[in-house]
């Protein structure tokens, strides 16, 4: 750990004063992945900003009849909002997949968007790790790589983005809404995190200056033909090895709209929008969900100790139709 | 025998304390004046350390000191200096006494502060330069380089053969031969390793460490310093959890104490979570286990040879292959036990050491003969009971195994399995119902005990055994109070504590029996010369009466025939003039007896399983483990210890394992959130029996101890069930979700054509 000094800010505009000066500083909210990163060295911020006082903690309606969830409320308070509940249950049960009670306690809405990737090469400091230090190799590749990427890997990394609450988020093709310097813009939240590429340092296309303030979820959230599937090696505290969001609108046994988005198998979450559209108009069988499913795997590619995840997902996909089809309607 | 408080299920004495964060460990003395120690961790697994940089961290304000091979205080030169109680042959590794490095992980130099936080900054300032020289760590890689350690002390090596195994199998109408794998483990107890030195001058120490001997802790500081046993003081009254991690002293002792003698002030010194990983560990071990068997099922030939890892620098060894030997009838046995020699650093007991491994292999074994049979597999076992423990031609002490299994199996409702895998269904899961057995030693060691007891009837006793979770202080309370017939109240057992009567590591399940023994002697002894004073007073009612014909009880001696003819106990003391008695004890087991049988505890785990056939995920749905553990003094404490091993073996079964890679040769998931274990959701409904079992000949108390049998034969069991759900044998621990897959075939479908 290294030493770093401590401010407090009140408002959005301080904050992106405090990043715009200092390309060093970081921002604290819950702190549930930083102060890990900060302790193992990996993180290594001059400058911490608190930003807990800022009022972003609040879930409300949003003019467009969707709902705005801000981004210093925690991933418990959203999960357990009751219009989050009622209207999100997709979102509720992905966050309530995630961590444990305790980190979701803590843990905000824009920090899990900002949470970096649980590669164990990256949070040793005695191994390379070009997301840690470009340009020193990546270990997985050819290490333990059991939790790592089949989908969207560069040669330069194959970490995977560990949160769930983002797999749900896109498949609801959540907002992101965010202030800099430069004012507010919204970003598409499909775009808001990056493959690794070339620079697997980058895990996020928000700019040095720039703070989430809300995570905006449209009108349509597939209340009633949803399912979170996390796939993992134990019950409660583990990541996905995979995990489905899966999201129908229903017409009797046809389906009108599918969406999919897929954890723990790539540097963000996974949504393949040709691979949704084959559902378009198809009954619910399993062939229909082992075809999308087949094609969504189709350009994976295994390392070893991962190589598993690409059936894995497979079968978790037709699951997850599965059970969102399935779902009584609800009133 | 009716008894006020052996026997009954006593909440833990110490369990107040602990709730209410009373308990102090050994990470949380403060005192004025402390300094903070940070130890620098090898990146590399093999080595020669050429450089180590210290300039910027000593650059810092409040920096004390960077202690490094370089500059280091000497410790003793010999290697017999550095050998505990339990360590196993070879040459102990000596923190920061040269250049080499041994194991990825390894302290390569401790930085010292003004503050905890400061030495974490200057501990990341250190630059260490190293020649890196080809490490191993593989023990596949490596496996034909076996060979058989030296024996280590209180471990049988291997029983000789006996028959002619290879001809037998050879004839034997069915058999199987198999390869069992298990990984790395560590022992990750909730506390991690910590030692608070406080410097009370004229080089004297009051040393707080996180240990399973505190007698082992100091000797240890003693031989490996120089200092005289007077100048230590060693501590260990609370253990977050050790599981045999603390039957050795851990570097980061000698460093703290290095550190406070170098600076003339006292020193913490503790392990972050990461650093747990590079202490001793449960070592990988591959099993060949190869039985015959007649068509009734009756064993022909059993074979099981194992090979497990050791450092570079100790052969360490576990019983792994003799419980195959002992547990079942059969004339041609062969059994083999080798280890080789990988860099890191050397594996370390672990709750119910060898044997976890030894029975996984051989009940899971079993289990494959069973289906080849077609015989059940309890059936099997039973068919191949002994009375006599063959390895070494001696009855057993006493043996409920059959009971165990009758009773395991009636609570279980094993008779209503469907022995045909993949047969059991429900709510769209598969269902599997595995059984295995499990044994483990009843050890007794030589224990000593002090008591002292006041004037107003107050009681204390001690013995410098430790409590690391297992209900130790509630146990000896318990046989102190009933044996002097006190309110439980009255009376404290202390421990953990270098100036008390010696006591063994607190380990193997022997702490019960062997200080449960000298807490009961040395009360005796109190017993009787409360009575001689008793027999003095004036009209005295046990004037004509001999020891063995008083009852103490409530605080009073008294007539068993005549109860109403008492004495209390503070009135005979204050009739005597006594302020106090003060007695001690050395117990010591009866070895002639003991010697002359095999003593065990032993144990029937049934468990059902629910696997998701799609997605290959397990759920421990129950277990039910019978456990034949000699006399229970605690049920509540017993079933805690009971519990908290099948837990582990579910653990060991699913989760458990530490991953190497061995580019780096260096444990990647070094964090609890990797690095997994059962969490409750995991855990669903456990149900603990304890059959009768009475034993006169282990020790006077009849205890065989519970710490280890909890968790032996536990992975075997679950193992054995998901199998019977699904067909799928998987040899690999742990049994996770993608092995299961692999075993279970993959159906083919035709890829749809996107919608017109």
């Amino acid at each position: 750990m290294n030493s770093f000094s401590y401010v407090r800010v009140r408002d959005v505009s301080s904050a992106v004063n405090e990043a715009a000066m200092d390309t060093a500083a970081k921002f604290i909210a819950g702190g549930t992945n930083l102060i890990d990163l900060m302790k193992e060295d990996v993180a290594r911020p001059d400058r911490l900003v608190d930003i807990n006082r800022i009022p972003l903690n609040r879930i409300e309606q949003t003019s467009d009849g969707g709902l705005r969830l801000g981004a210093l409320v925690t991933n418990s308070d959203t999960a357990y909002n009751e219009q989050v509940e009622k209207r999100y249950p997709l979102l509720s049960r992905a966050i309530l997949s995630g961590a444990s009670a305790q980190l979701r306690n803590m843990a905000t809405n824009g920090g899990n968007l900002m949470q970096r990737t649980r590669c164990y090469y990256f949070y040793d400091t005695a191994t390379p790790c070009n997301k840690r230090e470009p340009g020193t190799g990546c270990s997985a590749i050819d290490g333990f790589n059991r939790m790592h990427a089949v989908l969207g890997t560069s040669e330069q990394c194959i970490a995977v983005f560990p949160s769930d609450m983002c797999v749900a988020l896109a498949a609801l093709e959540a907002i992101v809404r965010v202030t800099g310097k430069n004012g507010d813009r919204n970003i598409p939240f499909a775009d808001f995190h990056r493959l690794p590429g070339d620079t697997p340092q980058i895990d996020t296309n928000l700019q040095p200056d720039e703070i989430i303030t809300s995570i905006d979820l449209p009108p349509k959230g597939f209340a009633d033909h949803h399912a979170y599937l996390k796939v993992r090696d134990r019950h409660s505290y583990a990541f996905a090895l995979v995990s489905v969001a899966a999201a129908l609108e229903m017409d009797g046994n046809k389906i009108k709209e599918a969406r999919l988005a897929l954890g723990g198998v790539a540097h963000k979450p996974w949504r393949n929008r040709e691979a949704e559209a084959l559902l378009k108009g198809r009954t619910v069988t399993p062939d229909n969900f082992q075809a999308v499913a087949e094609v969504i795997m189709h350009d994976a590619k295994g390392f070893g100790d991962n190589t598993f995840k690409i059936d894995l997902a497979k079968r978790a996909i037709v699951r997850a139709l599965k059970h969102a089809a399935q779902m009584e309607a609800r009133s | 025998m009716s008894t006020k408080y052996i026997g009954q299920p006593i909440s833990r004495v110490d369990g107040r304390a602990k709730v209410t964060g009373q308990a102090k460990y050994a990470g949380e003395y403060n005192v004025p004046n402390l300094a903070y120690g940070v130890i620098v961790s090898s990146a590399i697994a093999k080595g020669r350390i050429t450089n180590i940089d210290s300039t910027k961290a000593l650059s810092l304000n409040g920096v004390l000191q960077v202690f490094t091979h370089k500059n280091a205080p000497r410790t003793a030169e010999r290697d017999e200096n550095y050998w505990d109680e339990v360590a196993p042959p070879g040459s102990p590794f000596r923190p920061l006494q040269n250049d080499k490095v041994m194991f990825s992980g390894q302290p390569v130099a401790l930085v010292v502060a003004e503050s905890f936080e400061l030495a974490m900054y200057a501990a990341s300032l250190v630059q260490v330069e190293y020649k890196i020289e080809q490490h191993v760590t593989d023990l596949d890689q490596v496996r034909n380089e076996a060979y058989v350690p030296r024996p280590r002390e209180g471990i049988d090596p291997p029983a000789k053969p006996r028959g002619n195994p290879e001809s037998a199998l050879a004839g034997a109408p069915v058999k199987i031969e198999v390869e069992y794998s298990a990984p790395v483990e560590h022992h990750n107890p909730m506390e991690p390793y910590a030692t608070t030195v406080l410097w009370e001058g004229d080089s004297k120490l009051i040393v707080y460490d996180k240990t399973q001997g505190s007698v082992n802790n100091h000797d240890y500081v003693c031989n490996v310093s120089g200092l005289s046993s007077d100048q230590v003081r060693l501590l260990s009254p609370y253990v977050g959890g050790a599981f045999g991690s603390g039957l050795r002293p851990q570097y980061q002792l000698v460093l703290a104490v290095m550190a406070a003698l170098g600076l003339k002030r006292s020193v913490r010194v503790t392990l972050r979570r990461q650093q747990m990983f590079t202490l001793g560990h449960r070592p990988r071990t591959i099993q060949n286990v190869a039985l015959g068997a007649a068509t009734d099922g009756k064993l022909q030939a059993l074979i099981h040879q194992a090979i497990a890892e050791t450092s570079q620098y100790e052969d360490y060894s576990e019983p792994v292959v003799n419980w195959s030997g002992e547990l079942y009838q059969c004339d041609n046995v062969k059994l083999g036990h080798k280890v080789v020699h990988l860099d890191f650093c050397t594996p370390c007991d672990m709750r119910a050491p060898g044997a976890v491994w030894g029975l996984y292999a051989i009940e899971s074994a079993m289990d494959e003969l069973a289906y080849k049979l077609r015989m059940d597999p309890l059936e099997l076992r039973l068919k191949n009971y002994t009375e006599r423990d063959l390895n070494n031609n001696k009855p057993f002490s006493s043996k409920e195994l059959r009971e165990c299994y009758r009773q395991g199996a009636e609570r279980f409702g094993w008779s209503k399995r469907n022995p045909e895998p993949r047969s059991m269904r429900d709510d769209g899961s598969l269902i599997g119902w595995g059984f295995a057995t499990g044994a483990w030693d009843a050890m007794h060691f030589p224990a000593s005990a002090k008591a002292v007891l006041s004037a107003d009837g107050k009681l204390m006793v001690g013995s410098a055994t430790a409590d690391i979770g297992t209900g130790t202080y509630t146990i000896m309370t318990q046989i102190a109070a009933e044996t002097l017939g006190l309110p439980i109240e009255d009376v404290t057992f202390k421990l953990g504590d270098s100036t008390l009567p010696k006591a063994p590591v607190e380990g193997g399940s022997f702490t019960a029996a062997s200080v449960g023994t000298a807490v009961k002697q040395v009360c005796d002894k109190v017993r009787g010369k409360l009575f001689r004073v008793a027999q003095t007073l004036p009209k005295s009612p046990f004037a004509n009466a001999k020891l063995e014909d008083i009852t103490f009880a409530d605080g009073h001696m008294m007539l068993t025939s005549d109860p109403g003819r008492s004495v209390s106990i503070q009135e005979a003391m204050r009739h005597g003039g006594l302020s106090s008695i003060e007695e001690s004890a050395d117990a010591a087991p009866d070895e002639a007896k003991r010697s002359q049988y095999t003593l065990h505890t032993h144990s029937a785990i049934f468990a059902e399983v629910k696997v998701d056939e799609d997605l290959g995920t397990i759920d421990v749905a129950r277990v039910v483990s019978a456990i034949a553990g000699g006399r229970i003094l605690n049920p509540k404490t017993a079933r805690s210890q009971i519990m908290g091993g099948i837990v582990w073996g579910i653990g060991m079964a699913l989760e458990e394992e530490s991953v190497v890679d061995h580019k780096f040769g260096r444990f990647m998931n070094h964090n609890l959130a990797e690095y997994h274990v059962p969490v409750n959701a995991d855990v669903h409904d456990i149900d603990v029996i304890f059959v009768e079992e009475h034993d006169s000949i282990v020790n006077p108390l009849g205890v065989k101890g519970l710490g280890e049998i909890g968790i032996v034969g536990v992975a075997a069991a679950i193992g054995n069930a998901i199998f019977h759900a699904t067909g799928v044998r998987v040899r690999d621990l742990p049994i996770t979700l993608d092995k299961v897959l692999a075993g279970v075939a993959v159906p083919k479908r035709e890829i749809l054509a996107p919608a017109a």
